[in-house]
C-alpha cells in the first residue's frame, strides 16, 4: 500500500540558515507519528511545511499522490491536512460551540448567497453543524464546557479545544503542534487517551511534535527524529530508544559530556 | 420571523415607527424643518459608516471610507449630468464602481494588517481628492454642480418613484429615501453578519492563521468585505451628492474618513447597529456645543476621550451585556 502522506526531501532555507535539509519520510494510514527533536531542530517549520503555511525551498509534500506543498494553507485544509496550533491560537471571543460550529464550514453545501437569505439548505447545515458540534464536543468530553467563552478557558482545555477545531473540518490527517507541552501527568495521560481514540474511532492519521518523552514514545507507532534540521533517526519507539545517534543529540556526545 | 425574537421585532418596530412617522410629526409640530437635512445627512452618514464597521468585522481598521463616498458621488453626478441617466440608476452603479475600485486597491493592501493598513486607507481619500482635482471628467476643482433632482421612474406607465423636481417638499421625500436606504443596508448588514460569512469574518477578526486552517479563504473574504464596505460609501456619497446638487473634491476629505470610523467606535462595534447610533450622536454632539465657540472642539474631545476610556465597547455597552445583540 503506497503511503498516505510523503515528505520527500524537503528543504527549508530562511536566508543562510538552514531549517530543514533534505528531510524524507513516509506517513501511512492511520499511524500516529511523532516529530521529535531537541529546541531548533527544525520541528515546527516542517509542520508549517506540510501545512502549506510555509513555502519548501526544495523538495515537495505528497498527499494521496497529489503535491501540498507551496500551496495556500485553505487549501490543503480542504484536501484533509489540518493543523493545530498551541493553546494561544484560538477565537477568543467565541465560546466552545460556536468554534466547533465555524469550523464545520467546509461542510457547507449552501453558498454564501444562500445563507445571507436563509434557504432552507442553509438552515439545514446549520442544524446539522450543531449537532455534529454537540456530538464531538461528547466525544471529547468536553460537553460541560460548550457554552463557555474560550478565553475563560484553562491551558488543558484550550488545548482539547484546539483538537475539536482542528477535528470538526473532518481532516484525514491532523497535524498536532505539542499537545502536551505544560501538562502535568494525569493530563498528559488523558490527552494520549484522547489523542488515541481520535485515530482509533474516527480514524484520523495523526502527526505530532512534542517535547515530552514520555507521551511520545507511549503514544507513537513511529518516530522521526531531527536535530539541528537533519532526520537523524525513522522507527520504532524502542528502536528510537536504543539508537546512538539519538542519544548522543540529546545528551550530548560522550567526550562532550567528560569535556575530553 | 426571519430569525428575530418577539422582543427584536418590537424594537425594530419602535424605530421605524419615529424614523418614518414620529420624526415628520414632531417637525411639524415645531417647525424646525432644517432638521430634515441634519437627518437625511446623519442617515447618509450612517450608510457610509455601516461599511466601515463591516471593515473593522474582519480586523481591519479602515480610514478611507471618505475616498468611496467621493467616488460615487462624483460617478452618479457624471452619469445624471454627462450621460442624462436617471438618478435612480446611477446610485447602484455608483455602489458598484466604488465596489470595483475596492476590490481592485483591496487586492494589494488587504495583506497588510493593523496599523499598515489603516495608514494606507488613510491616505485613499486624498488620492481620490487629488484624482478628481487632476481629471477633465470630474471638472477639476469647479467641481459638478447644478446636478437636476432626482427624476421620477414608471414601469409600464405605473409610478414607482416620483419626481423629486416636480416635488413641493424635497427635504421630506429626500429624508424619506435615506431612512429606505439606511433601513435596507442595516438589514442587510445585520442578514451578512449573522450568516455563516459574518460567522467566517469574526473567525478571520479572532485568528486568520487559525481561520485559513480550517480552510478559510481568507484573501477572498478579505476582499469581498472591502468590496461590500465601499459599496456603502459609494451608496451613501451618491445621495449626498443628489441632495446637495454638487460634488466638489472637498466633498468628502480626510477628516470625514476620521469620523465614519469614530461613528463606529463610539457606538460599539460588537453590535450591527453601533454605527448608527454613533453617527447620530457624533453628529449631533458635534452640532451642540457650537455655542460653546472657540471651546467647542477642546469639549467635543474631551468627551470623546472620556467615552472610551470608560466606554471601550462603545455606546451600546450600556444596554447590552458582551456579545448579546449582533
Amino acid at each position: 500500500m503506497s503511503p498516505l502522506l510523503q515528505v520527500k526531501n524537503v528543504t527549508k532555507k530562511y536566508g543562510g540558515l538552514t531549517a530543514n535539509n533534505a528531510i524524507s519520510f513516509d506517513v501511512a494510514e492511520n499511524e500516529i507519528l511523532s516529530v521529535i527533536g531537541p529546541n531548533g531542530a527544525g520541528k515546527s517549520t516542517l509542520f508549517k511545511m506540510i501545512a502549506s503555511f510555509t513555502p519548501t525551498t526544495s523538495g515537495e509534500v505528497i498527499y494521496q499522490g497529489e503535491r501540498i506543498s507551496n500551496l495556500k494553507p485553505h487549501i490543503v485544509a480542504r484536501k484533509g491536512v489540518v493543523r493545530t496550533f498551541q493553546e494561544t491560537t484560538i477565537f477568543k471571543s467565541m465560546t466552545v460551540r460556536e468554534s466547533v460550529v465555524v469550523a464545520q464550514h467546509l461542510r457547507a453545501k449552501a453558498s454564501l448567497a444562500g445563507y445571507f437569505w436563509g434557504s432552507k439548505t442553509a438552515k439545514d447545515d446549520v442544524t446539522a453543524f450543531e449537532k455534529y458540534a454537540d456530538e464531538l464536543l461528547e466525544f471529547l468530553g468536553m460537553s460541560e464546557i460548550s457554552n463557555e467563552q474560550a478565553s475563560n478557558l484553562p491551558q488543558g482545555s484550550l488545548r482539547a479545544l484546539g483538537i475539536a477545531i482542528g477535528l470538526a473540518t473532518d481532516p484525514k490527517v491532523l497535524l498536532l503542534d505539542e499537545p502536551f507541552a505544560g501538562m502535568n501527568h494525569d493530563e498528559t495521560m488523558n490527552m494520549v487517551k484522547l489523542v488515541r481514540s481520535v485515530r482509533d474511532e474516527r480514524g484520523v492519521t495523526v502527526m505530532l511534535v512534542e517535547h515530552d518523552m514520555p507521551a511520545v514514545m507511549n503514544i507513537s507507532d513511529r518516530i522521526v527524529v531531527l536535530n539541528f534540521g537533519e532526520k537523524i533517526a525513522e522507527g520504532t519507539p524502542s528502536e528510537i530508544q536504543s539508537n546512538e545517534k539519538v542519544i548522543e543529540a540529546y545528551l550530548g556526545s560522550v567526550d562532550d559530556e567528560i569535556g575530553m | 420571523m426571519l430569525g428575530f425574537t418577539s422582543k427584536q421585532l418590537v424594537g425594530v418596530g419602535i424605530f421605524l415607527f419615529v424614523i418614518f412617522i414620529g420624526v415628520p410629526l414632531i417637525i411639524n409640530a415645531t417647525g424646525r424643518w432644517d432638521f430634515y437635512f441634519t437627518l437625511t445627512s446623519v442617515a447618509l452618514l450612517a450608510i457610509a459608516s455601516a461599511g466601515v464597521w463591516l471593515t473593522f468585522y474582519i480586523g481591519r481598521i479602515n480610514i478611507g471610507q471618505g475616498a468611496f463616498a467621493l467616488i460615487g458621488a462624483y460617478v452618479s453626478a457624471i452619469l445624471v449630468v454627462k450621460a442624462g441617466w436617471s438618478f435612480w440608476i446611477s446610485l447602484p452603479v455608483a455602489g458598484l464602481f466604488a465596489a470595483v475600485v475596492a476590490i481592485l486597491i483591496g487586492l494589494p493592501i488587504l495583506r497588510l494588517r493593523g496599523v499598515y493598513f489603516a495608514m494606507i486607507t488613510l491616505v485613499l481619500t486624498q488620492v481620490v481628492t487629488l484624482t478628481a482635482l487632476a481629471l477633465p471628467i470630474t471638472n477639476g476643482a469647479k467641481g459638478i454642480s447644478n446636478i437636476p433632482l432626482p427624476s421620477g421612474i414608471s414601469l409600464l406607465g405605473i409610478p414607482i418613484l416620483p419626481d423629486f423636481a416636480g416635488m413641493e417638499n424635497t427635504k421630506l421625500a429626500f429624508y424619506f429615501t435615506a431612512c429606505i436606504i439606511m433601513v435596507l443596508t442595516y438589514a442587510a448588514l445585520y442578514r451578512l453578519v449573522n450568516s455563516r460569512l459574518g460567522h467566517l469574518c469574526r473567525s478571520m477578526q479572532q485568528n486568520e492563521e487559525l481561520a485559513s486552517s480550517i480552510g478559510v479563504n481568507i484573501a477572498y473574504i478579505r476582499i469581498v468585505i472591502f468590496a461590500i464596505s465601499s459599496f456603502f460609501g459609494g451608496l451613501g456619497g451618491a445621495m449626498f451628492g443628489s441632495i446637495a446638487q454638487s460634488v466638489y473634491p472637498s466633498s468628502f476629505q480626510v477628516a470625514d474618513s476620521v469620523n465614519f470610523m469614530l461613528n463606529c467606535f463610539l457606538g460599539g462595534l460588537g453590535y450591527v447597529f453601533g454605527p448608527m447610533l454613533g453617527t447620530l450622536v457624533l453628529y449631533f454632539g458635534w452640532d451642540l456645543l457650537f455655542e460653546f465657540g472657540k471651546y467647542q472642539m477642546l469639549i467635543y474631545s474631551t468627551i470623546l476621550i472620556i467615552i472610551i476610556r470608560f466606554l471601550p465597547n462603545g455606546l451600546l455597552s450600556i444596554r447590552f451585556d458582551k456579545g448579546g445583540d449582533k
